[in-house]
């Protein structure tokens, strides 16, 4: 122990957290391996969205490769205000405040939430599916991988919620909700990445 | 050293529960080392039955599928169940004792990287029973090869991103306990030259595997769900895959190697009793390897067309000069040192010249020009060998025989020793040496057959000797293993006269690994310890 315990008074920052951020490192490659791959295929296509790859067949079916932005966008406004409610949370525990964190921590929850249905929603109404040219394939893995490391996000919310409500963290001890914050932080600029490079460069 | 018997009272586990339940990181280390060594025997046993088809020409002795998914299981077991996984193991062990700690950071999460480990291999291994066998499109699983077999390499890609989650939370763990769990005293430039290589090994791991994660799935994206990232038809790219495939399987060789290299450099200060010429060149050194690391991947892909020669011709030529530092390092270490010869000192020897080899045989292919004519012939499997083999795994031995007191408390013979360093290096030069001349006269690699006329059955026929040689060299390992595990465990604390802080604990070590730590004031704390401070 007296090792340990001369290591972290050298800086603030505890064992866990410091994993945590390794951690997050790793998603930041992961993530970076799939956009480069997304990169590539916008380089390499005469055109984008690459409507000329697609058969006469796909045309007849009614495959489009188009993307709606107006429900994206509101789903980008929601998922920023969520990170910005879960930080206020983590202000909250502290300074002390415990119902202050519930507030900022089920606020987040429930807009996590809507972010995962607004994207279900979304998926029902484009007319191309993953195996309609590349341009399929990259948006739903892009955009599937995504939205399970929201479903992640709201999964710890929730574990961290529950820890909240049975009074596990005070000023002093609230690590768990940082790491929650942090990993919501890292969704949340994931997707604003995701929303600039799908949506708005089209 | 004292210690106070504390009478055991109450349940006692079952050794079969605690060995599965142990969060300790030197039982963890063990069971690294028996899972990834059961992986280097069946490895090389693929290998046997390669080297055994390919001992004539026009060979009959495995059909063409069969032979396509031995070399390729071959490479698989020997990359990522053994030559990846053994480094944890070793680390495990050794780098908690050595910065004189009690444990890893997180031994939970430790238990965690070890345990996805045997899923990953049945898993993989389970390719050779399902329809179709196992993954057969070579360990590098080209695109659009790997597209078109059967459901053996969806077992294997799965493995694969299981055996990546187990590398990736490992180097996490890796990294905070050597950022902050050292011992009172020891300074970053302090610590062991092995928990350096461990600290840049778990960096590339935990930076280069989750890109390879991300590859694997789009591979599984484009088998299973019909996606395009590879499929030129549907706007995908062929040359994305060897991209990101390599971007990891690059620094994975600096992965595969790094440790050895610390290992080595433990053993051969020792039985010079020197220090470690040039510490702090060896680590900026280590760090330099890994940094170029990330920009030399696509020299495995000068003959695609599609990358930037110049550059990545050049950036590889860079990555020997910390490569030739190490070497300058490991030859003034020895240069006017008392040397004595046991076992592990052999084989780090036997690792400073092979990989010698091995470094020079590599930049020979950085010259693009050249490359064109050795690209995917048997020079390079001569040269990877000669790095993987040559080095790792003569590290791996060196590291056995210099730790195997530590953890078993015995000492492994030394004549047998002797006889196994003996037959391994004189059958790892007659398997890998001819693959430089059979690479020079055009044969390729993955080839299952050749004809007679082609003239390279000679040479062919001195490479699978070599390769059984290697394995008769294993006898006497064995041998010693199981003798040695037949006597008490006599060892002393320090049989070896250690520079490093696993040597100031008894032979095998409490469960807490230290009930006092010496000083550090140097990166030879021991050394400090028996000859006083004012020894330096």
């Amino acid at each position: 122990m007296t090792a340990l315990q001369h290591a972290a008074e050298r800086t603030g920052m505890s064992n866990g957290m410091l994993g945590f951020i390794l951690f997050l490192a790793s998603e930041v490659m992961f993530f970076g391996g799939l956009f480069a791959a997304y990169f590539i295929a916008r380089a390499d296509a005469p055109a984008w969205p690459p409507e000329v790859l697609l058969s006469p067949q796909q045309i007849a079916d009614g495959v489009k490769l188009e993307l709606e932005v107006l429900l994206p966008a509101v789903s980008t406004g929601i998922l920023v205000l969520s990170s910005i409610t879960i930080q206020w949370g983590v202000w909250q525990i502290q300074k002390g405040n415990q119902a202050g964190m519930l507030w900022g921590l089920f606020i987040s929850l429930a807009l996590g939430l809507i972010f995962l249905t607004a994207q279900l929603y979304d998926y029902t109404q484009l007319h191309f599916r993953a195996d309609d040219t590349i341009f399929g394939t990259t948006f739903y893995t892009l955009t599937g991988f995504h939205g399970a490391h929201v479903a992640g996000g709201v999964i710890f919310m929730f574990v961290v919620t529950a820890r909240a409500l049975g009074g596990q963290f005070s000023a002093r001890n609230h690590e768990a909700v940082e790491a929650c914050s942090m990993y919501w932080h890292f969704v949340d600029v994931v997707w604003i990445a995701l929303f600039t490079i799908l949506y708005l460069i089209g | 050293m004292a210690t106070v018997a504390v009478p055991h009272t109450g349940y006692q586990r079952p050794a079969v529960l605690d060995w599965i339940t142990t969060v300790d990181h030197k039982k963890l280390g063990i069971l690294y080392l028996y899972f990834t060594l059961f992986f280097f025997a069946v490895g090389g046993i693929l290998a046997l039955l390669v080297r055994t088809q390919l001992a004539v020409a026009d060979s009959g002795f495995v059909g063409n599928d069969a032979y396509n998914q031995i070399f390729t299981m071959h490479a698989s077991a020997m990359l990522f169940l053994f030559i990846i996984p053994v480094w944890a193991g070793f680390g495990n062990y050794f780098v908690p004792l050595q910065i004189g700690a009690a444990d890893m950071a997180f031994p939970r999460i430790n238990a965690l990287s070890f345990w996805l480990l045997p899923p990953a291999g049945i898993l993989m291994f389970a390719g050779f029973v399902v329809d179709g066998g196992a993954a057969d499109a070579g360990w590098t699983a080209y695109s659009p090869l790997a597209q078109q077999t059967g459901v053996g390499m969806d077992m294997w890609i799965l493995a694969v991103i299981l055996l990546g989650a187990s590398s990736t939370i490992g180097a996490a763990n890796f990294l905070v306990t050597m950022l902050r769990m050292r011992a009172p005293g020891m300074t970053m430039f302090r610590m062991p030259i092995f928990c350096w290589t461990m600290l840049v090994t778990a960096l590339l791991q935990l930076l280069a595997t989750p890109v390879l994660a991300a590859a694997l799935v789009m591979l599984f994206i484009d088998r299973n769900f019909g996606g395009q990232f590879f499929d030129p038809n549907g706007g995908g790219n062929v040359v994305l895959w060897q991209n990101v495939f390599w971007f990891y399987s690059h620094p994975a060789v600096y992965i595969m190697i790094l440790p050895g290299m610390g290992i080595v450099s433990e053993v051969l200060p020792v039985f010079s009793r020197k220090p470690l010429f040039g510490y702090k060149a060896f680590v900026f050194a280590t760090i330099g390897i890994g940094g170029l690391g990330f920009s030399v991947w696509a020299h495995h892909m000068f003959t695609t067309g599609s990358v930037l020669l110049p550059f990545f011709g050049f950036m590889t030529f860079m990555i020997g000069v910390p490569t030739g530092v190490k070497i300058f390092n490991w030859l003034g270490t020895l240069w006017g040192g008392s040397i004595s010869f046991p076992t592990p000192m052999l084989f780090a020897l036997g690792f400073v010249s092979m990989f010698l080899i091995g470094g020079i045989n590599g930049t020979f292919s950085a010259a693009v020009p050249v490359d064109f004519a050795l690209h995917d012939t048997y020079f390079v499997v001569a040269h990877i060998h000669y790095v993987l083999f040559g080095g790792s795994v003569f590290a791996v031995f060196a590291g056995l025989y210099y730790w195997f007191p530590k953890i078993w408390g015995r000492k492994l013979n030394e004549r047998l020793g002797k006889l196994h360093f003996a037959l391994m290096f004189a059958g790892f030069n007659l398997a890998f040496f001819p693959m430089h001349m059979l690479g020079l006269d055009g044969m390729p690699r993955r080839i299952a057959v050749y004809a007679e006329s082609t003239g390279w059955g000679a040479l062919n026929l001195v490479s699978t000797l070599g390769a059984f040689v290697i394995a008769v060299s294993m006898i006497p390992f064995l041998i010693a293993v199981i003798w040695a595990f037949t006597r008490p465990q006599d060892q002393p604390a320090d049989p070896w006269e250690g520079n490093t802080l696993e040597w100031a604990t008894s032979s095998p070590p409490p469960v807490h690994n230290f009930d006092s730590l010496p000083p550090v004031r140097s990166e030879r704390p021991l050394f400090d310890a028996r000859h006083g401070d004012g020894a330096h």
